[in-house]
């Protein structure tokens, strides 16, 4: 039979520091920019007017521009969409929105005609009009961040119950993990925060959770088989074991992305570009986050004072864990039995 | 569970799945127009959501920028009448009108495609009048000049093909379409010479030769005419255009029932003349509620401003025994009570044998009229047909190359079980739209994507149970042995990493909005059809395979 990445014995989670700069350095330069400028809100979260044109002729994009600058609106942000034959105006300034109130189209409608001036009736064609209110943003903003906060709790009190509560704390840390390297990733991307893309990076977590849950898995299997070593060497052999899954499910997944990417246009691409980096930070924090909180929380609260240690310590300890163990070792951390 | 036990689940499950997505003809009762018809319409297994069909999805919210509303939740109630009944006329064919939240109406068009002209109906206020019904058979003198019009129309309309019954509803401008329908065919052949004989009779039909004389009969009260619901597409195109209201005597209007009325298996339309000049408006009333009165059965009781009890008196009694219609926005809204003495503040209109939902109905059409709600659009999102159609077309290209690229990598790697793993991913596909078409859920383009991924996402199941029979092989198992323990090994994994992300598709779906909850809906059916699939399915092939080998089993392709 193929097998790739067989029985492999890889020590992954000595490299946990390295792997927290990375990661570290990564979340501080996408918070720091998003610090600065703020979270790119699509007109879905903020309130303000999409309209996107089909041209018969490639267009001049500053022509767009000047002509919806010269019919008031101010700082229209005009954008390509796909070929060079679409584009998509926004209105998002904060005098557009309030300007909402009195009639969401509005601004939809004075764009409109102002390019009707600028290259004719029959010189373009909208495909998709969207205004939103202010208000309507705004709660919709308060329910995607509602929606996060439940769907960490629920995974919490979930892991706590099927696994023990240190395994959920470790799988929830690991997601906002996610949630936080895809934030910075989207502000690099310069990709907007869109309803689309908020069920996107939910996608991302479950998928991410998928991941830590399957390592966890074989954490609390091979727990059970009470073999006298230190969590440090559990954990790596978990990954090990698993890694040739990992590997499939990821290849698979990123297929199916890469289709999407690729082949299902221009609307879903800033879904699939979330996808594609959900699917490396998913992996990458199953590994190098869930795996050194757990320790770490296995150190700060253990079972048993030596079944757990941080890597820097970790050559001494299991040193100390493999002379011990023909002695009178103490039993390796069971995990308290589910319910199967 | 025994094999042939298993085989059966799973082909009567692909059966029903077949049987719910083969499209089909059914029988609905559909109300439009106010009245309920039967309609036989194609019903297609997944409906498309706005953004894939094209499309307009309206929010509507009470405007309070001019003064505060009171009674909120009474005022969304108004409205939402007043716009369920534009949104009738509208024409369209499954639109929805529904109220989020306490404060906030959401339409849907699908297919409309002007949205300044669908904001422009749905945010009007509504106008409510008070009408009498015309006395003097203002209808029948002008029969010989409407037919006379109509057939003049035509010929302005020219002779294109028929087109296919455009609804139009009154107060709406219509097609030409709509004409050309009535008058494509074998109709108005002669000129109309609707003569006075054809008059007052007791028969319900009035002779003559014009589509007016043909189709319009005479209704239980004076200025009430009944038409055919097969006549009334053509009847509304007519009574909509100028020339036709204009052939009335001065001061009379023609307007619609919102009702329907059903005489020996046909249904009738109610068309009314009214005298023009409203006896009173809206404005005059403060106040209407339903009421259960012991010797009248269901009422309505209804009281007038001081300004406005004067003018109503004076009004009632000179009309005594004349029909008072209620019309909203130029419907008529239900038959037309009498009026049996001067009534000036206070009043009430007895609803017979009707229901007090009736009752109820009524009072909110009187104070939606009293009341008019001022609407404000909160939030438009409109979607060409075109695009719509693109956006499905590129979703089934990327889904057909993901399906391809998945097939391919399972094959290569996991060969005999591979292949098994792709005909539980072929039932997959199957049961995932049946669920989706079983629970009404509407296709949207996030769900579109999410479907697409969740092909990749579905062979997780299988990858974890193949690479757990393989380490069960490495360590000596036999072929049978090897695959129940990896079944039984990737079990924990694969229930509990399916569950938490089904919890968190759950908290989606109660919490998210439009567009990301359709795609909640595709998570959900996918991850308990991946689940059956990937792991009932595939076990129950791996039985087969194993039961045709006869127990000489030494080596599985894996």
């Amino acid at each position: 039979m193929l097998r790739i990445f067989h029985d492999t014995r890889y020590d992954f989670i000595r490299w946990w520091k390295t792997a927290v700069v990375i990661t570290a350095v990564f979340v501080i330069a996408g918070l720091g920019s998003l610090a600065i400028k703020g979270i790119n809100y699509s007109i879905d979260f903020t309130g303000g007017t999409l309209i996107q044109l089909q041209f018969k002729q490639p267009p001049n994009v500053a022509d767009i521009r000047a002509a919806v600058e010269g019919s008031g609106v101010k700082n229209p942000e005009v954008q390509q969409f796909g070929s060079d034959r679409e584009f998509t105006v926004r209105a998002q300034d904060l005098r557009d929105v309030s300007a909402q109130g009195s009639g969401a189209e509005s601004v939809a409608t004075q764009i409109k005609n102002a390019l009707t001036r600028q290259f004719g009736d029959s010189a373009f064609t909208v495909k998709r009009t969207e205004a939103v209110g202010p208000r309507v943003g705004s709660e919709l903003r308060r329910g995607a961040a509602i929606a996060l906060g439940i769907s960490f709790l629920v995974t919490l009190v979930y892991l706590a119950i099927r696994f023990e509560w240190r395994f959920g704390v470790a799988a929830v840390i690991a997601t906002a993990h996610d949630v936080l390297t895809t934030l910075a990733f989207l502000k690099l991307m310069h990709l907007e925060v869109s309803l689309t893309v908020i069920a996107a990076i939910l996608t991302v977590l479950g998928y991410s959770l998928n991941d830590t849950i399957i390592i966890f898995d074989r954490v609390r299997e091979d727990l059970k088989k009470k073999r006298n070593e230190p969590l440090y060497d559990t954990l790596n052999r978990a990954i090990n074991e698993t890694l040739p899954r990992s590997v499939m499910t990821h290849a698979t997944t990123f297929l199916a992305t890469l289709a999407l990417l690729l082949f299902a246009g221009e609307v879903i691409r800033p879904f699939a570009w979330v996808m594609v980096f959900g699917i490396v930070t998913g992996t990458f924090s199953s590994i190098y986050v869930a795996g050194p909180v757990l320790l770490w929380i296995e150190r700060k609260w253990p079972r048993h004072a030596s079944t757990a240690s941080l890597p820097s310590a970790a050559a001494d300890r299991q040193r100390q864990a493999r002379e011990t163990r023909g002695r009178a070792a103490p039993a390796a951390a069971s995990v308290t039995p589910t319910k199967r | 569970m025994k094999l042939s036990y298993r085989i059966g689940l799973i082909l009567a499950l692909a059966a029903l799945a077949v049987w719910m997505l083969v499209p089909r003809n059914v029988h609905e009762r559909q109300l439009r127009n106010g009245i309920s018809r039967d309609t036989i319409i194609r019903r297609v297994p997944i409906k498309k959501g706005l953004d894939l069909q094209g499309g307009m999805h309206v929010a509507l919210e009470v405007d309070e920028s001019k003064g505060t509303v009171a009674n909120k939740s009474d005022a969304i109630d108004r409205a939402l009448k007043v716009v369920r009944n534009r949104v009738d006329q509208f024409g369209v064919s499954e639109p929805v009108v529904q109220k989020a939240g306490n404060d906030r109406i959401v339409v849907e068009l699908p297919g409309i495609d002007d949205p300044d002209r669908a904001r422009d109906l749905l945010q009007k206020s509504a106008y409510l009048e008070f009408q009498i019904t015309d006395k003097t058979d203002a209808l029948v003198r002008s029969l010989p000049k409407l037919d006379a019009i109509a057939k003049q129309l035509a010929g302005v309309v020219g002779t294109t093909k028929p087109a296919d019954g455009v609804a139009a509803g009154p107060g709406v401008t219509t097609s030409d379409k709509a004409l050309t329908g009535l008058f494509g065919g074998d109709t108005a052949k002669k000129s109309a010479t609707a003569t006075k004989d054809s008059a007052p009779s007791d028969t319900l039909a009035l002779a003559g030769q014009g589509i007016f004389s043909r189709s319009i009969q005479r209704g239980d009260m004076p200025g009430e005419y009944y038409v055919p619901q097969s006549a009334y597409d053509q009847i509304a195109a007519l009574v909509a255009r100028p020339e036709i209201q204009q052939a009335l005597p001065p001061r009379k209007v023609f307007r619609w029932s919102n009702d329907s009325l059903p005489i020996q298996g046909t249904t009738y339309r109610m068309l009314y003349v009214l005298d023009a000049d409203p006896m009173i408006t809206g404005e005059a009333i403060t106040d209407a509620k339903p009421q259960q009165d012991p010797t009248e059965g269901t009422v309505v009781t209804f009281t007038l401003s001081n300004e406005g009890g004067r003018v109503f008196k004076r009004q009632t009694s000179a009309h005594i025994k004349d029909y008072m219609a209620i019309v909203l926005d130029q419907l008529v809204m239900g038959r037309p009570p009498v009026i049996q003495g001067a009534i000036s503040t206070r009043g009430q209109i007895t609803m017979g044998r009707r229901d007090l939902q009736a009752a109820q109905d009524l009072a909110l059409v009187l104070r939606a009229g009293a009341l008019p709600v001022p609407l404000k659009v909160a939030e438009v999102r409109q979607v060409g047909a075109t695009m719509g159609a693109d956006s499905i077309h590129k979703g089934l290209i990327a889904g057909i190359i993901a399906v391809a690229l998945v097939v391919i990598i399972m094959l290569v790697y996991y060969r005999f079980s591979g292949f098994l793993a792709i005909v539980g991913l072929a039932l997959y596909v199957l049961y995932t739209l049946a669920t989706l078409s079983g629970f009404d859920a509407v296709l949207t383009l996030p769900g579109l994507a999410g479907f697409v991924l969740s092909i990749g996402i579905a062979v997780d199941a299988n990858v974890l149970i193949f690479e757990r029979i393989r380490e069960e092989l490495d360590r000596g198992k036999t072929v049978r042995t090897a695959i129940d323990e990896g079944f039984r090994h990737a079990m924990p994994a694969i229930i509990d990493s399916n569950v938490s992300t089904m919890l968190t598709a759950a908290v989606l779906y109660q919490w998210g909005s439009g567009p990301v909850r359709g795609f909640a809906v595709t998570l959900i059916a996918g991850i308990a059809a991946s689940m059956f699939t990937g792991i009932f399915v595939v076990r129950t092939l791996y039985l087969l395979w194993l039961q045709r080998k006869q127990g000489a089993v030494q080596t599985v392709s894996i």
